[in-house]
């Protein structure tokens, strides 16, 4: 369905292209039968490489940073409980623009003052970034679901012995991942989307290939456009990945 | 470790929650072997009562010695849970994990039990609960009745000396009531030290050596079953029984 909508959306928009008045649409920008044209598609397409791999790596990094915060946050203990707390609040906060040219700029300055000399490149400051200002979210996302676990789980899970660790490991995530699975993958798609932000410092993502080759052609229109589409074409993959793994999970799930 | 003393020796317990109190001085000894049934209207603290016996509830002040191990730490704790296996009335099953693999987790997790090994003891307890060929289904699979056994044979995959049964019948339908009281009262016989919270008072008659009677957090009649029910001593005690024996 969503994929028969979007082929729709992208052939209305090439033949609109194709009809419109001259001067509209110039799609020989990208247009694969010419040499140039050839060249600057494959120039953007190859930006679906490190626009993957930025957001792989970021989704698995929040979501190993989320359940460590997320699990001493619920601590019966406030003492415990309040750096998970603070974390969340004040990462939260921050929006992804500051929070990179800040990690990008500022983070070495700061780790060189303490005696620890590494370069950030762009690519590890937007993992960095996209890593650190998603896992307050998936923090909660992981908060809400093992919350949603009943409580006899736990105690079933103590009466034959097992301890925390081993009843969070064996019990309550396997359930409660399966509960979170769809807002887990929100977060994934707004990963793909906000790695665009990488392209502000430099790294040579899908964004910013885009930017460089409407400078040289100065065709903003389609090349965006393709963008877009590009975009589009990440996030459906994401999307039937996961109902397929929802269905996989979900199957054996009590009703 | 000296096991002279009984299975279970509870003095002076008591347990707020907040400003309620659910459990007043209760003093309670239950020797090796006995079993007892412990009845009362609800929130009569019977429940927050055996849960005190594993810790699942932390009580407030008095002593709980189990086995021979006295509930100081953490550590006690857990010793004190390897002993005790319980059995609630939700039955809480684990959803995701087929019925071998709820009853292998503990043994094989918290006992570093081999998987064959573990396999083996728990095909036991499902014969001994007459459901060996359930095994390979998910909980959701099998009836209520079904559930409560497999829950029963899970806690037994722990070979705990004390067993605990909070309401055990309580969410079942009526005609699943009797598959499971069987397996207890099976259980009983064996010589296994239990304590069943429960209003089936026939089981009571059948299975009991002694009844403890609760309302208001306190311990407030004990006997055997045939003097509980024959001649009831207390007042508010006789006005249970003919509420539940009404029906």
């Amino acid at each position: 369905m969503k994929l028969r909508t979007a082929l729709l959306f992208s052939c209305l928009i090439f033949l609109v292209g194709c009809n419109a008045t001259p001067g509209t649409w110039g799609w020989y920008v990208i247009d694969p039968r010419t040499q140039s044209g050839y060249n600057n598609i494959r120039f953007l397409l190859n930006g679906f490489g490190a626009t993957i791999l930025l957001s792989v790596i970021a989704a698995f990094l929040s979501m190993a940073i989320g359940l460590m915060v997320a699990l001493p946050g619920m601590s019966s203990n406030r003492w415990i409980r309040l750096p998970s707390r603070i974390y969340i609040e004040f990462v939260r906060a921050i929006p992804l623009l500051p929070m990179l040219f800040w990690v990008f700029y500022g983070l070495p300055v700061v780790l060189k003052s303490m005696g620890i000399n590494v370069s950030i490149d762009a690519f590890w400051g937007a993992v960095i970034t996209l890593a650190i200002s998603d896992s307050a979210f998936t923090a909660e996302i992981y908060r809400s679901g093992i919350q949603s676990i009943a409580k006899g789980q736990t105690e079933a899970a103590k009466t034959v012995g097992l301890n925390y660790r081993q009843t969070m490991r064996y019990v309550i995530l396997p359930q409660a991942i399966r509960r979170i699975l769809p807002p887990l993958a929100n977060q994934f798609i707004y990963i793909v989307k906000m790695s665009a932000f990488a392209s502000v410092i430099g790294m040579q993502e899908l964004t910013r290939r885009a930017n460089e080759l409407v400078v040289t052609e100065y065709r903003p229109l389609e090349i965006y456009t393709l963008l877009i589409l590009e975009y589009l074409v990440l996030v459906l993959i994401i999307s039937f990945f996961v109902r397929w793994l929802e269905r996989k999970m979900g199957s054996d799930e009590s009703r | 470790m000296t096991k002279t003393g009984d299975a279970i020796e509870i003095s002076g317990l008591n347990k707020w929650y907040g400003d309620y109190q659910a459990l007043k001085n209760i003093d309670l000894n239950v020797a090796h072997g006995e079993r007892i049934v412990v009845c009362g209207p609800s929130g009569s603290g019977k429940s927050t009562l055996i849960r005190c016996v594993n810790s699942l509830e932390e009580h407030d002040s008095g002593r709980i010695v189990v086995d021979g191990i006295e509930m100081i730490d953490n550590e006690s704790i857990n010793a004190i849970r390897s002993e005790v296996g319980m059995v609630f009335q939700q039955f809480n099953l684990f959803p995701h994990l087929s019925i071998m693999q709820n009853l292998t987790l503990g043994p094989m997790k918290a006992r570093g039990m081999s998987k064959a090994d573990a396999e083996e003891r728990a095909m036991r307890y499902l014969e001994r609960v007459r459901i060996p060929d359930q095994a390979h289904k998910k909980p959701s699979e099998l009836s209520g009745g079904q559930q409560q056994r497999v829950a029963i044979a899970r806690s037994l995959c722990m070979e705990p000396k004390i067993m605990l049964f909070d309401e055990p019948t309580s969410a079942l339908d009526p005609e699943m009531i009797s598959e499971v009281l069987d397996v207890i009262v099976d259980l009983a016989e064996d010589g296994m030290t239990m304590i069943v919270v429960t209003h089936e008072m026939g089981f009571a008659r059948r299975a009991a050596d002694r009844m403890i009677f609760m309302d208001h957090g306190e311990v407030i009649e004990t006997g055997t079953p045939t003097d509980f029910f024959e001649a009831p001593k207390t007042e508010r005690c006789k006005q249970f029984l003919s509420q539940i024996l009404q029906h």
